[in-house]
């Protein structure tokens, strides 16, 4: 596809190394020449240089052709108004960021009268996922399928796991587990791994389970799922305030502290529930004051990358609460991930991230049947949900009879709402929809799954 | 330093030279040649080496700036250095050194030649001397971009390496859909000029290697007398195609997707044409009121072809312009310096440049006078950004300094200062023929084997715009 990127910072930069490596022609348009000039030299794509909202530069780049239009600058207006002039101009998808909570208020007046397909919020989308990792204090990522019936959530087997040095097998006979071990990260290597795979020590495994069944799961494997009571959160910003509306309205206590008295005055008007303390969240007495060390979840949300890591650290060394810790910068993310700073979260990551997924989306409704679609393991592993059609191949034929290729497995049939983990004998039928977890990339239908005869 | 991956390219780079040789193998084969087993042999020795060296791809093949820049200007070396061979073996060119200076020349479409002699030559050799030209004048590097997958990232870098002129941009998203379509359009051109050379009374086998002589701008011609010998109408033809491929490709672009509008905004193309057709006018002047014409339209016609020659770097002569007035010698010598446009297939110091230091030249003037004044440069109607102003007028310091170094070794020679003077110009910016000895009728033989090497440096250095080569040159490239 065409795709056009207006603003050319993290985020525009994160979607354009993705997209354009999967295989789309993209074009950024940016003020400022230096930020275009890393990007165009660095990937395959071509940089303009000047307003986004500019229809004679939209024209330059080609908006009457391109197939989506993305606006990710830094100001919601100038978003709003690129994606209302590509729109005019021929862009057949706009996508725009913004994050003002005062026009999240009138967001579906925005999206039907400027005619945006989508409206982008990251600071909200980084604390829906901040609390959806807080449902699974063990796990590190969570990814949803089938409307959410069913999940793929990420966790570390810890040296105390009750899992470590078992086989699948025996987890399968042992717990009923009716869940599939769909992906094994261990250091550089990722396995899609088969049942007499023995977990260890500080792998990294992918679960995938009909929703309900998860938690059935932990409990009987004697896995923390304590439900996360309450909740300190540090620094006040967008992303704490969605947050905390969020974790209020699932029954959580939650603490913000702030260090500017005037936000902390907003706050307790928007949150009237929460208890806002005008402190430095740096401050470390204070934090045990307030009662740190007992508490079930600690999310640093500050504005500065060190002092959240600082606060992560430290809380690790005093307390057993689940930790999220949020960072803007991108490029240590290997030696972070060394670090016991628990879930990490990058809201330009994240929004990347959604825009991708989107334009995935877009894109295969077009030309495949697939629903859902997540890369893993630095994109080594695809998770997709393909919609069975009536002609398929597979439709019919028990799992154990079909000659599927390596590398793959089947984690969850979707029968009509009806989420089930398949074992051999199971059989797949026309509307259902399949989770597919694989290591071979590029799937387009769910025939790619068999050995080509 | 990323050794794997510049291993790589070169010997992608011998495997497509096996490809090409394919080409005057067929010419000698047609006129059943000794040099078709030559050209064969070759084509398959340098297929299998590139083959065999090719096999283990290294990933990622990633080119930073600096692998950009040595990778380039080794391609073009080694290219040449193997290219040199058929002119050896086959007994064209004995000396292996002049062969050499005779490939780079084709190359880096020069155009500049140590044979005073050049019709005893088999006609595929001759072929292969003028198709040289064709290759190097889009560059065989971003035809390979073209072709291959070549990188997995960063290719700007290696196609910013090759491409002429300031600042190089894409005109679509993709680096590998830009190469296709300049390779597309020069494809074109030259299609179309073979055919319009053979309505004007040529036959194939000069019209091809006429041709490839003008759209790679470089100046091989395959009689001794140049193109005195041809019909007007011919001389018309490689005129209006030599000035055409001065041009921006860019430029053809945007009247292929029917935008003339951009393509008319465009400063550089009209001080070139504007510059074209006043020298010629003066020049034509000039030589007639010397009594040296025999009438006014022809001798406007040969000034305009030229100018046309030595602005786009060509190099053809109709007639010895070394004999020309005073002034019209100084005002040739001149255009030999500024060259055609960025993004063509021409040489030299480029318009885009020129137009860039003189607007800066009038802003910094002015600054004298209201010191607290902003002016920016402004080209085609956009603000030219300052670092690309600032790599300007480097680029003319370097220039320069490149200039001088060559004037100085050359003058250890036996020649003359004009003919020193021009043969660096000459070289350094791709036309070929200079003044006095290596003049339209002369050539570079008599020069000693120290300045055949600076001049063949001068040629790769002007036609990769200097920095690739001067990395090469610098201790630091080669640290790990």
């Amino acid at each position: 596809m065409q795709i056009l990127i207006v603003g050319c910072g993290n985020v525009g930069i994160a979607i354009a190394e993705q997209l354009s490596t999967e295989g789309h022609d993209i074009t950024a348009i940016d003020e400022r020449s230096d930020n275009l000039q890393y990007a165009v030299n660095a990937f395959d794509i071509r940089g303009i240089v000047g307003n986004g909202a500019s229809f004679s530069i939209l024209k330059d780049a080609g908006v009457e052709t391109s197939d989506m239009l993305l606006a990710v600058t830094d100001s919601d207006e100038l978003n709003m108004l690129c994606c209302l002039i590509g729109k005019r101009a021929g862009a057949k998808t706009t996508v725009a960021r913004v994050r003002n909570p005062v026009y999240k208020q009138e967001l579906n007046y925005i999206k039907s009268e400027l005619d945006i397909n989508m409206v982008i919020n990251p600071e909200e989308i980084a604390a829906a996922e901040a609390a959806r990792s807080l449902k699974y204090p063990l796990a590190s990522k969570v990814e949803s399928f089938a409307r959410g019936r069913a999940e793929m959530v990420q966790m570390r087997i810890e040296k105390d796991s009750p899992l470590r040095g078992k086989s699948l097998m025996e987890i399968r006979t042992d717990l009923a587990g009716n869940v599939i071990f769909a992906i094994v990260q261990r250091g550089d290597e990722v396995y899609i791994p088969y049942g007499s795979f023995v977990l260890q020590e500080k792998d990294e495994v992918s679960i995938v389970a009909p929703s309900k069944e998860l938690l059935t799961f932990f409990k009987k494997a004697g896995i923390p799922t304590a439900k996360v009571r309450d909740a300190i959160l540090i620094g006040g910003g967008q992303t704490a305030f969605y947050l905390a509306r969020q974790l209020l309205s699932m029954g959580v206590d939650v603490k913000i502290f702030e260090k500017e008295k005037e936000r902390c005055a907003k706050l307790s008007e928007a949150l009237p529930e929460a208890m806002i303390i005008n402190g430095d969240g740096t401050d470390k007495d204070m934090l045990m004051e307030e009662g740190l060390a007992g508490t079930d979840a600690f999310i640093a949300l500050t504005g500065i990358d060190e002092e959240n890591i600082m606060m992560s650290l430290f809380t690790k060394s005093v307390s057993k609460a689940k930790l999220i810790t949020k960072l803007t910068k991108v490029s240590y993310n290997d030696i972070i991930g060394e670090m016991e700073i628990g879930t990490t979260l990058y809201p330009r990551l994240i929004t990347a991230e959604r825009i991708i997924r989107y334009v995935r989306g877009i894109q295969e409704s077009m030309d495949s049947e697939i629903e859902t679609l997540y890369r893993l393991c630095d994109g080594r592993v695809e998770a997709l949900e393909f919609l069975i059609k009536r002609d398929a191949p597979v439709i019919g034929v028990p799992l154990q009879e079909l000659r599927m290729k390596r590398g793959l497995i089947v984690a969850c049939i979707n029968h009509r709402g009806d989420v089930i983990v398949p074992n051999g004998s199971s059989t797949i039928a026309a509307g259902d929809t399949v989770i597919v977890v694989t290591r071979l990339t590029g799937f387009k239908d769910i025939t790619d799954i068999l050995e080509k005869s | 330093m990323n050794y794997k991956a510049i291993r790589y390219i070169l010997f992608r780079v011998l495997e497509l030279l096996g490809v090409l040789y394919l080409l005057p193998t067929l010419v000698s084969l047609f006129y059943k040649e000794r040099s078709a087993i030559l050209f064969l042999l070759g084509a398959l020795f340098f297929f299998a080496i590139g083959y065999a060296g090719t096999r283990n791809r290294p990933t990622p093949l990633v080119f930073y700036a600096r692998e950009g820049f040595v990778v380039t200007a080794l391609a073009w070396i080694v290219i040449s250095a193997c290219g040199a061979i058929p002119f050896v073996l086959s007994g064209a060119i004995p000396n292996y050194l002049d062969a050499l200076f005779e490939t780079v020349s084709g190359f880096t479409t020069t155009g500049a030649s140590i044979l005073s002699d050049v019709e005893h030559m088999e006609k595929g050799v001759m072929f292969w001397r003028c198709f040289t030209h064709w290759v190097g004048g889009m560059g065989f590097l971003v035809f390979m971009l073209a072709v291959l997958p070549l990188s997995d990232g960063y290719s700007m870098h290696l196609m910013r390496a090759e491409s002429p002129g300031p600042s190089v941009g894409k005109f679509v998203p993709r680096v590998r859909q830009t190469a296709e379509i300049l390779y597309a359009i020069y494809l074109g051109i030259t299609v179309i000029e073979i055919v319009l050379l053979m309505i004007s009374g040529l036959s194939l086998y000069e019209a091809s290697t006429l041709t490839f002589s003008t759209v790679g701008t470089g100046g091989f011609s395959i009689t001794n007398a140049g193109i005195n010998p041809y019909p007007v109408a011919s001389q018309a033809i490689i005129t209006f195609f030599m000035a055409l491929c001065g041009i921006n490709f860019s430029v053809f672009y945007f009247f292929i997707i029917k935008r003339p509008d951009e393509a008319v905004k465009s400063d550089e193309t009209r001080w070139y044409l504007i510059t074209m057709l006043v020298s010629a006018i003066l020049i034509a002047i000039n030589v007639y009121a010397a009594g040296m014409g025999t009438t006014p339209g022809m001798t406007f016609h040969h000034s305009l072809f030229t100018v046309a020659s030595v602005m786009t770097t060509t190099g053809f002569a109709t007639w010895d312009f070394n004999l020309w007035p005073e002034f019209s010698r100084t005002l040739l010598f001149c255009l030999m310096l500024i060259g055609a446009c960025a993004g063509s297939t021409g040489g030299g110091f480029k318009f885009s440049r020129l137009v860039i230091l003189v607007r800066n030249i009038r802003n910094e003037l002015g600054f004298v006078v209201h010191p607290k004044s902003i002016k920016r440069v402004y080209m085609d109607g956009a603000v030219v950004e300052r670092t690309t102003v600032k790599s300007v007028t480097a680029y003319l310091s370097i220039y320069v300094c490149v200039y001088v170094v060559s004037l100085i070794l050359l003058s250890l020679d036996k020649f003359d200062f004009t003919t020193n003077m021009t043969a660096v110009a000459a070289t350094l910016n791709n036309i070929g023929p200079g003044l006095n000895v290596v003049g339209a009728t002369g050539n570079y033989g008599g020069f000693s084997g120290l300045s055949k090497v600076v001049l063949i440096f001068d040629m790769l250095a002007g036609r990769l715009e200097l920095m690739p080569m001067l990395i090469l040159l610098r201790r630091t490239t080669w640290r790990k």
